[in-house]
């Protein structure tokens, strides 16, 4: 993709608003525990302590600092989602391309194999496998990352299609190039943006699927400081310690916000180009 | 320019259409069969002993004998699956591993609850986004197009349990304390016999429902008010009223009707988050308790279940899209 | 009848100009044809008769007047009763234009009357029965959606129909058949006709007077004798010469350069840059339209001088090459697509060095001939030979050497090059594949394949996106010369573009052929294949149904379907019988 090319996605204002809320959020999920005034674990407060005195955001319910807990409950959550959705985007639309380009008995297979994946909507997957696996990172990782697939496949292997009409994949066919440079110079590079909006919506999703499995208590897991789980614990305090679970609702919000104002912005672009076309 | 292609004269091959639907079905029910297959696996084929997991560490030798029995753990894995399925053929779940109830039984009185919770929320939800949607398509890049747009990304953008607490939080504790924060609903009371308690979860599914199907109806809808043929709808001088409902609505409906059964499909899926946010009484509720306790066979229920309507709304989905396509 | 005044229409932003200062008069019964290529701005001129506007764009200025009412400041309500009673709009494409969901009748009904329906389709020459009339546009041919379109424009008998290239996309006998309605419609009431298009011949046939436009400006108005047979404006001239005939084998001479986009500032005639005949003055200032006879303008600063016409060369019939031997064979030949069979028992040979022409219409079984030989379909059976050597049906199966020296040009030279990389990657990838040629020496061929198609070498760093349409149809040429192929099949390769790019492919693949490249130019224009073929293979309904050389095809044709044809196609260069349709 030339440079041209790029900058034509970050035109629309949507687009560079979201990248800026973006990269606040990932400095500070990932800056965030270096501020940390107290040790997330550590109880300091009385519990729902109001906020003042040493406790900017005030206590949570066992009396925990709610800054710092906010400041350190994101970055596991990041770090677990951007791997998810790479591994899921990058597995998922491998299948897409390669069945739409072998079709036959392979895409078949590969497409019905995405069909029994595609019955376990997001935490379903997940929650099925924890019942007895227990909530362990990787797994988490791995199974929303498997949840992907077959989303990401179904995408990518609709965008090959069109291509796959087109003039120049027949020239290719037809001059004898092998399948490597079809799918590598052909396909890949013109069904490489909505892979990459698939990628900034399953990473928006990734975090909303483990946030909410840390808030069902199947995600990350107490005592460790995460914003799923601060949401879940604090909430039967809402009317006393409103920050307890404002303050990480309003870190998940601007987080996914921005994401979504990047990937919506860029389809977008996308789209319009191609009406054009 | 000159239409080159060949033309493909399409005689209404009806056989051809019974054929596809025939396959399509009967993949459906592979699948499915691959995806009680993987439930199966998921659950009793782990590394590890499974009695001791679902028991706990300190489970006593009878205990863990007795279960082993029950989940038929002694047996080879095939023979643990076809007796699994087998009951599941004839309507026979298992019982309970907490408190030894069939589990059909249990999740009868869950399963209305929940139906009722995601049938009145897709009532709401299908008028509601074909109106706003085809509202801000007519009024596109006004205001009240802005609007809908942001507030529906932004409600798009959120994980269902912030929806669901926020809402808590705004109705039932903090500001107004008008609804009940949590759905009270007693066993064997039927749901609309609480109506107050049924508002929030609805309207946290409705709001989520909404924000995702009204932008799929205004893209559609604004990609057929761009077409030829209503431009020459309003050359040929007919009324606006006219236009958008007789002329476009029949024409979007074609890409909405898919969009609406993928909706339905993921209310699904949020229903067991909605569910648990305002402690409601469903199978959503019941399948996050039975993981925590390693309730294998009520896991095991209700994911079968889900799955399996998740499926068959998602097939719906194709199917109707592949209809719209095959019309053009 | 129809007054325009200063029409001007630009985009909403403000600035570009899309449509400039056109006026125009249409009289009752007369019908007026706009010319122009595409970018000239045609169609939002006929749109803004209408007092319509495409979202983005706005009637800026002028006046447009149908007997005594002004379109461009009537109210809402007021433009939709005259959209209904004053002027009707035919589209160019029905298919698209006519609503899929709903069937024709109720269409027609919401314009004119229900029960007037069934009389209306006769009157258009279809069937007015119930059973037709509750189809849906979908289950129409291109030809009835067309008459549909125009039945649908009459209903309300309005006083004024402006027909947007209709016969586009049409077979040229539908294409006759609809253009003799059009006429007969205004001809035959009082109703006056603006019939757009970008083919000199239909509007030279059909129309009184003729309006040129070029860059959103009228260059040229006047009767159809006058502007055609002594056109005024250099940029007429131009464009008539390069027209093909089906009568004579002309050279045809490509416009240079390319037509400005709107919002390209220019303070003297827009035509400058391409113009023979421009002197310091044009580039400055830009001309009124002048007379140049009575009822004859055009807006050129030397219009009195004589400007010598561009000569357009009568080319000799190639020499006599029977002898030569073939260098592809085609025998017994049938193919299928899907369960139907398109094509029956072809057989025709190419000699070297020779460019024969495949002629056919839509549904003939041309280009799966072509996809066949370059073997792109799979489903077909019969013996290609290729040199001498057995020509396997499959690509993959044919070898390197085979898959080399057979290079194909789509008709589609927007698909044909991958957007993504520039079109000089396009070429070296070719020359890496077929001569593991990298680096310099790719570079240094690839200049040499863009030199051979007239294209200068920073050429090579464009993306396909930033090129003309004929600019990308070079491009594809020049990548496969880049592979040295002995032949080239051309499907369609001319039928996208306007005439004047048309006229320099048609020319670039005629030197290639004199260089020794054997053609198979597959087309359904039979002016291009005079001007281009040697010999020439019609194809009707997958069957070939004559073969033989251009001359005596074209000039004597035998079978019936090949006298229809010629019948069929507008001739340009003929003396028009006054308002005669061609056939």
């Amino acid at each position: 993709m030339s440079f041209a090319t790029a900058g034509k996605y970050l035109r629309p204002a949507q687009v560079r608003v979201g990248l800026v809320l973006l990269a606040l959020m990932l400095l500070f999920t990932f800056l965030g525990p270096l501020f940390a005034p107290h040790q997330p674990n550590g109880i300091i407060g009385t519990p729902y302590a109001e906020p003042g005195g040493g406790l900017a955001f005030g206590a949570d319910t066992v009396g925990r600092d709610v800054l710092s807990r906010v400041l350190w409950g994101g970055y596991q959550l990041v770090w677990m989602s951007v791997l998810a959705a790479l591994l899921g985007v990058v597995v998922g639309a491998g299948i897409g391309l390669l069945a739409a380009f072998r079709g036959g008995i392979l895409e078949t297979l590969l497409m019905r194999l995405m069909d029994v994946l595609l019955a376990f909507p997001g935490v379903l997957l997940a929650l099925l496998f924890v019942s007895m696996l227990g909530p362990s990172k990787p797994l988490l990782v791995l199974l929303v990352a498997v949840g992907h697939l077959p989303g990401v496949a179904r995408v990518t292997r609709g965008a090959v299609f069109p291509v796959l009409e087109r003039e120049h994949v027949s020239w290719a066919r037809a001059v004898g190039l092998p399948a490597r440079t079809i799918l590598a110079r052909e396909l890949l590079p013109n069904v490489m943006s909505p892979v990459l909006v698939e990628f900034g919506v399953r990473l928006m999703w990734s975090v909303g699927t483990i946030a909410s499995l840390s808030y069902l208590g199947y995600g990350i897991q107490p005592p460790t400081a995460d914003w799923g789980e601060m949401i879940s614990s604090n909430r039967s305090a809402l009317g006393i310690q409103s920050l307890a679970v404002l303050a990480p609702i309003a870190c998940v919000a601007l987080f996914t916000i921005g994401g979504n104002l990047v990937s919506e912005g860029v389809s977008r672009v996308i789209a319009r180009s191609e009406g054009r076309a | 320019m000159v239409a080159n292609a060949e033309p493909i004269i399409e005689s209404r091959p009806v056989p051809r259409v019974l054929r596809w639907l025939g396959m399509r079905v009967l993949f459906g029910v592979l699948t499915l069969f691959l995806v009680s297959v993987l439930i199966f696996l998921a659950t009793e084929a782990l590394p590890g002993d499974v009695a001791r997991i679902v028991l706990g560490t300190n489970a006593t030798p009878e205990k863990l004998a007795a279960v082993r029995v029950q989940l038929g753990l002694d047996q080879t894995l095939v023979a643990q699956y076809w007796h699994w399925l087998r009951g599941v053929l004839t309507g026979d779940l298992g019982t309970s591993l907490i408190n030894h109830y069939p589990v059909g039984e249990l999740l009868a009185g869950r399963l209305l609850n929940s139906l009722v919770l995601g049938v009145f929320a897709l009532v709401l939800i299908l008028p509601l986004s074909l109106l706003t949607g085809m509202l801000a398509a007519r009024l596109r890049d006004r205001f009240y197009d802005k609007t809908l747009l942001g507030s529906s990304m932004i409600a798009n953008a959120l994980p269902d349990f912030v929806i669901g607490t926020v809402l808590a939080a705004l109705f039932g504790t903090t500001l107004f304390h008008v609804l009940p924060p949590v759905a009270l609903i007693p066993p064997g009371d039927l749901p609309w016999w609480h109506p107050a308690d049924l508002v929030l979860p609805i309207a946290a599914m409705v709001i989520m429902g909404v924000a995702y199907l009204s932008r799929l109806v205004r893209v559609a809808f604004i990609d057929v008010l761009q077409s030829e043929y209503i431009q020459q709808a309003v050359l040929n001088g007919l009324s606006m009223r006219r236009i958008l409902f007789r002329h476009a609505l029949p024409n979007a409906l074609g890409p909405i009707t898919p969009a609406a059964s993928l909706v339905a499909a993921y209310s699904l899926a949020g229903l067991i988050v909605v569910e648990n946010v305002f402690s409601y009484p469903g199978i959503g509720t019941a399948l996050v308790d039975a993981v925590g306790n390693h309730d294998l066979p009520i896991v095991q229920a209700i994911v079968l279940f889900m799955a399996a309507a998740f499926y068959v709304l998602n097939t719906l989905a194709d199917v109707l899209a592949n209809r719209t396509r095959r019309r053009r | 009848m129809l007054e325009v005044r200063d029409l001007t229409v630009g985009l909403s932003g403000g600035g570009a100009e899309i449509v400039r200062g056109v006026s125009l008069e249409v009289r009752a019964g007369e019908i007026m044809g706009v010319v122009g290529e595409s970018g000239s701005g045609k169609s939002t001129m006929a749109l803004a008769l209408l007092g319509y506007a495409r979202r983005g764009t706005r009637v800026t200025g002028g006046s447009v007047l149908i007997e005594d009412t002004e379109l461009l400041s009537l109210t809402v309500r007021g433009l939709r009763a005259a959209r209904r009673e004053l002027v009707a709009y035919v589209p160019q494409d029905p298919g698209a234009a006519l609503n899929p969901a709903i069937r024709i009748g109720n269409q027609l009904a919401e314009i004119g009357d229900r029960a007037g329906a069934g009389e209306l389709l006769e009157s258009v020459g279809l069937p007015g029965s119930r059973e037709f009339l509750r189809r849906r546009p979908g289950e129409l041919s291109g030809g009835q959606q067309q008459r549909v379109a125009i039945a649908m424009a009459v209903a309300a008998r309005p006083r004024l129909i402006v027909l947007d290239e209709p016969t586009t996309g049409l077979d040229v006998s539908t294409q006759r058949r609809v253009l003799e309605l059009v006429r007969d419609l205004c001809h035959g009431s009082a109703m006056a006709g603006v019939y757009i298009s970008h083919d000199l011949a239909v509007v030279g046939n059909l129309a009184d007077r003729v309006t040129v436009l070029y860059a959103g400006r009228i260059v040229e108005t006047g009767t159809v004798g006058a502007v055609i047979g002594a056109p005024a404006h250099p940029y007429s001239r131009a464009l008539l010469g390069s027209v093909p005939s089906t009568r004579e084998r002309r050279e045809l001479v490509p416009i240079p350069g390319r037509a400005p986009q709107p919002g390209e500032q220019s303070a003297g005639c827009r035509f400058t840059p391409r113009c023979a005949h421009a002197i310091a003055e044009c580039g400055t200032r830009e001309p009124a339209l002048t007379l140049a006879a009575p009822g004859h303008a055009a807006r050129c600063l030397r219009i009195g001088e004589r400007l010598g016409r561009t000569e357009t060369l009568v080319l000799p019939a190639k020499e006599t090459t029977e002898g030569a031997d073939a260098v592809l064979t085609v025998s017994g030949l049938n193919a299928h697509y899907g369960a139907r069979q398109v094509l029956f028992d072809v057989s025709f040979a190419l000699p070297r060095g020779n460019c024969l022409a495949v002629v056919g219409e839509s549904g003939s079984g041309k280009t799966t001939m072509a996809r066949c030989l370059i073997g792109l379909h799979d489903r077909q059976d019969g013996e290609l030979s290729f040199a001498g050597a057995r020509l396997p049906a499959s690509a993959g199966a044919r070898g390197r050497e085979m898959q080399r020296r057979i290079q194909y040009i789509f008709q589609n030279s927007h698909g044909a090059l991958n957007p993504r990389h520039p079109v000089g990657d396009s070429i070296a990838l070719a020359l890496r594949h077929f001569f593991g040629l990298r680096g310099k020496q790719a570079a240094d061929r690839v200049r040499g394949a863009l030199e051979r198609v007239e294209l200068p070498e920073r050429f090579a760093q464009r993306y396909p996106a930033e090129l003309s349409g004929g600019q990308r149809q070079r491009v594809a040429i020049a990548r496969a010369l880049a592979c040295d192929p002995t032949v080239l099949i051309c499907d369609e390769v001319t039928s996208a573009l306007d005439v004047s790019v048309q006229a320099s492919v048609v020319e670039l693949l005629r030197s290639l052929c004199e260089d020794g490249l054997s053609l198979l130019f597959v087309t359904h224009d039979l002016g291009v294949v005079r001007s281009i073929a040697d010999s020439v293979v019609v194809l009707n309904r997958g069957r070939i149904v004559e073969h033989g050389r251009t001359d005596s095809i074209l000039g004597t044709p035998e079978h019936d379907y090949t006298r229809a044809l010629l019948a069929d196609t507008p001739e340009l260069f003929t003396a028009p019988e006054p308002g005669s349709v061609p056939g």
